[in-house]
């Protein structure tokens, strides 16, 4: 009684779904982990109302659940005649939401790398901001790699979530497909395996990247 | 359009935070005995069990707990099998729940080092002795943090369930919004909720994590 | 009839082949130190005698019960083979007491009532009765160890294995851990030792093992070893450890 081929006429839809997916994922991932690396800093050794704010921002993300802070972005921003696109508005709540994780995340990278590795730095004349790039950053990225990457792996299964806005990724794309084949099982499950796939080249993609980046440093370490 | 004072909403939400509360806590507690089963068969020595359950474990990671709802409620129903938006937010986060706890619990009890099991078997113990009177009262010191960390999860995996209509916090709101075109004190105020819920967890489990450190030796 | 027997004993990790046929004899309340360079296969050897490594070929009898895989249970052999580690391994979650009385209620299935005032005589023995509520990371190294001799003991083995068992202490704790051993020898206890303490090994052994890739390279009694060591192999050891 299943019936799997009935999906084949769709199959253009899933594949739009996923690029969709897979480019506002990207989109957010980079610019999250890009803005978290200066906030990190900025919590650690910024100005102290600063590194507050950081803090509150931080916690406000991390405890509230992701698709309150979309409807929040989606429908609050035109009450501030601030006209976006749905997918603008995905991206941006994307990116806070990593943002605030991936800073916490770095944050305590940063913290656990040894007081005598900074105190080094400085005796040999680097500047904190040098110390900061060369001695602490590198060393503290490849030790929180792991958590940064699921926490990207999160960002992307969360993003199922925009399909509530109408953004046409992966979800909306299953959804379209059930009401039209009304055969929701199989879309369902078939999105399903989709995700896990993505889910699991990302890890590899991201590990095969840690290689290349951090693999002198496992090497010293061992 | 209807107008609401503050109170209104506020009054709204309230009584719908006791579904989100009722939804988190059932599935926690739900999750924690299937995720102790499956810790159970992960960590037995059987290797087809500890496939099945590394393979659980990875499907229930590795895809979204929108889709997952969306399979147990309307995949479920296209095979004749109706369940209401309730049972399946129950059965989709009891699942969902259950193979994070048992992925957090699994590392716990791999985190005790080898020499206690040695220690233990040259005493004369079986595995299981082993398991429940040297080994399970130091896994639970270490995967106390983390777990109570991870109900912050679950709090916020339930708002999923307003998707599939059910009436908690999230689909309380989102009905208030279409109502009353107030997003930004609605959805602030819904946010204020859950951060209420959520806030303290997050800190208790932070604390826990210090003493842990603290006491670590011990 | 030996309370250890020994016959070509192989074991291999993969490829690395570590014993390489040992026989080995040992009598009721011997006192055997183990010797040898590091990598030599003491800790393999020793290992295997209470099933922690599963040997590849040869036998082991201990008190004429003969080990053969899964043959003996971990119950049964806690009767015979008692084991000390370098590490100490107490359970850091109990009290002092319960490390000692753990094993006899939960193997044994005793009752507290029955077990405590032994586990009190054994705490006693190795000087620490006060210890009995305390926690073991209250207690220092030396101490700690003399808790997992009592911890062993309460199970009342016919043999004790101790695996450098004073290699992690401080040198001033190093003694405190002896005397309770030398009171076990003079008990008659079989104790069976890898060690570096060339003085004990000397003064309360009977009989000294030294072991050289993989086999027993030369063997005999204590002093006579020590004092007029045969093989160069063993002048070099002795000749290093000095
Ligand atoms: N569990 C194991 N797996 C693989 N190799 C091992 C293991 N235990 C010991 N070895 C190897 O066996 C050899 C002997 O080790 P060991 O018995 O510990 O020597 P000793 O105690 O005399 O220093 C070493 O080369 C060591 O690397
Ligand atoms: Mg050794």
């Amino acid at each position: 009684m299943l019936d799997f081929l009935s999906l084949l006429p769709y199959w253009q839809v899933f594949v739009e779904g996923i690029v969709t997916t897979l480019w506002v994922t990207v989109v957010a991932t980079l610019l999250g982990l890009a803005i978290a690396v200066p906030f990190a800093w900025l919590r650690l050794e910024g100005p102290r109302l600063l590194s507050a704010l950081i803090g509150i921002y931080v916690e406000l993300i991390r405890n509230t659940p992701f698709i309150v802070q979309l409807f929040f972005i989606y429908f609050g921003l035109p009450a501030l005649d601030l006209r976006l696109s749905a997918t603008s508005c995905a991206l941006i709540a994307m990116t806070l939401n990593l943002t605030a994780y991936a800073t916490e995340i770095i944050r305590a990278g940063i913290q656990a790398v040894p007081k005598g590795q900074r105190e080094a730095a400085r005796v040999l004349g680097m500047s904190p901001l040098q110390s900061y790039r060369h001695v602490v950053l590198v060393p503290a990225l490849s030790r929180i790699y792991p958590a940064l990457t699921s926490q990207c792996i999160i960002v992307m299964l969360g993003s199922a979530v925009i399909s509530q806005i109408s953004v046409e990724e992966l979800t909306y794309a299953a959804n379209f497909i059930q009401s039209r084949n009304f055969r929701s099982f199989e879309t369902y499950i078939v999105a399903t395996l989709c995700y896990l796939g993505i889910a699991i080249a990302m890890r590899q993609s991201f590990e095969y990247i840690g290689r290349r980046l951090f693999g002198f440093l496992q090497g010293e370490q061992r | 359009m209807i107008d609401f004072t503050l109170w209104d909403i506020l009054g709204h939400l309230l009584r719908a935070l006791r579904w989100t509360l009722a939804l988190s806590i059932i599935a926690f507690v739900g999750g924690g005995l299937v995720g102790a089963l499956l810790t159970w068969w992960r960590t037995s020595q059987i290797k087809a069990l500890q496939l099945l359950v590394r393979g659980y474990v990875e499907l229930f990671q590795g895809t979204p707990l929108l889709m997952q709802l969306f399979l147990i409620f309307f995949g479920l129903s296209a095979l004749g099998i109706n369940l209401s938006a309730w049972t399946a937010a129950t059965i989709a986060l009891t699942l969902f729940t259950s193979a994070f706890v048992c992925d957090i619990w699994r590392g716990s009890i791999e985190a005790i080092p080898a020499g206690q099991w040695q220690a233990a078997r040259v005493l004369g113990m079986s595995r299981l002795q082993t398991l429940r009177h040297v080994v399970l009262g130091q896994a639970v010191r270490i995967a106390i943090a983390p777990t109570v960390g991870f109900s912050v999860q679950v709090i916020k995996g339930t708002a999923l369930a307003s998707v599939i209509g059910f009436t908690e916090l999230t689909r309380t709101a989102t009905m208030l919004n279409n109502a009353a075109f107030m997003p930004f004190t609605i959805f602030g105020l819904l946010a204020l909720c859950y951060f209420c819920l959520c806030y303290p967890l997050s800190r208790y489990a932070r604390y826990l994590e210090k003493r842990l450190d603290v006491h670590g030796s011990r | 009839m030996s309370m250890v027997r020994v016959d070509a004993l192989y074991k291999s990790f993969g490829a690395n082949q570590v014993l390489k046929g040992i026989d080995l004899r040992i009598q009721e309340g011997e006192v055997v130190s183990i010797i040898g360079r590091s990598g030599s296969g003491k800790s393999t050897l020793l290992r295997c005698l209470n099933q922690l490594e599963l040997h590849d070929s040869g036998s082991i009898e201990i008190n004429g019960k003969r080990l053969d895989g899964e043959a003996m249970s971990a119950r049964q052999l806690s009767e015979h083979v008692g084991m000390i580690f370098q590490s100490f391994n107490l359970f850091p979650h109990r009290r002092v007491g319960e490390n000692v009385m753990l094993a006899p209620m939960v193997v044994r299935g005793e009752s507290r009532e029955a077990v405590e005032p032994r586990a009190r005589a054994l705490l006693e023995s190795v000087g620490l009765g006060e210890k009995f509520d305390a926690w073991p990371g209250q207690l220092s190294g030396g101490q700690q160890q003399r808790v997992a001799i009592a911890r062993a003991l309460a199970m009342a083995p016919k043999v004790l294995l101790c695996d450098e068992i004073t290699s992690a202490l401080d040198p001033e704790l190093v003694g405190e851990v002896l005397r309770v051993l030398e009171k076990l020898a003079v008990d008659g206890m079989t104790l069976v030792l890898v060690t570096h303490e060339m003085r004990f090994a000397r003064e309360v052994g009977s009989r000294v093992v030294f072991m050289h890739q993989g086999k027993i390279h030369e063997q005999g009694d204590a002093k006579r070893v020590l004092d007029d060591p045969q093989t160069p192999e063993l002048k070099q050891f002795l000749a290093s450890t000095r």
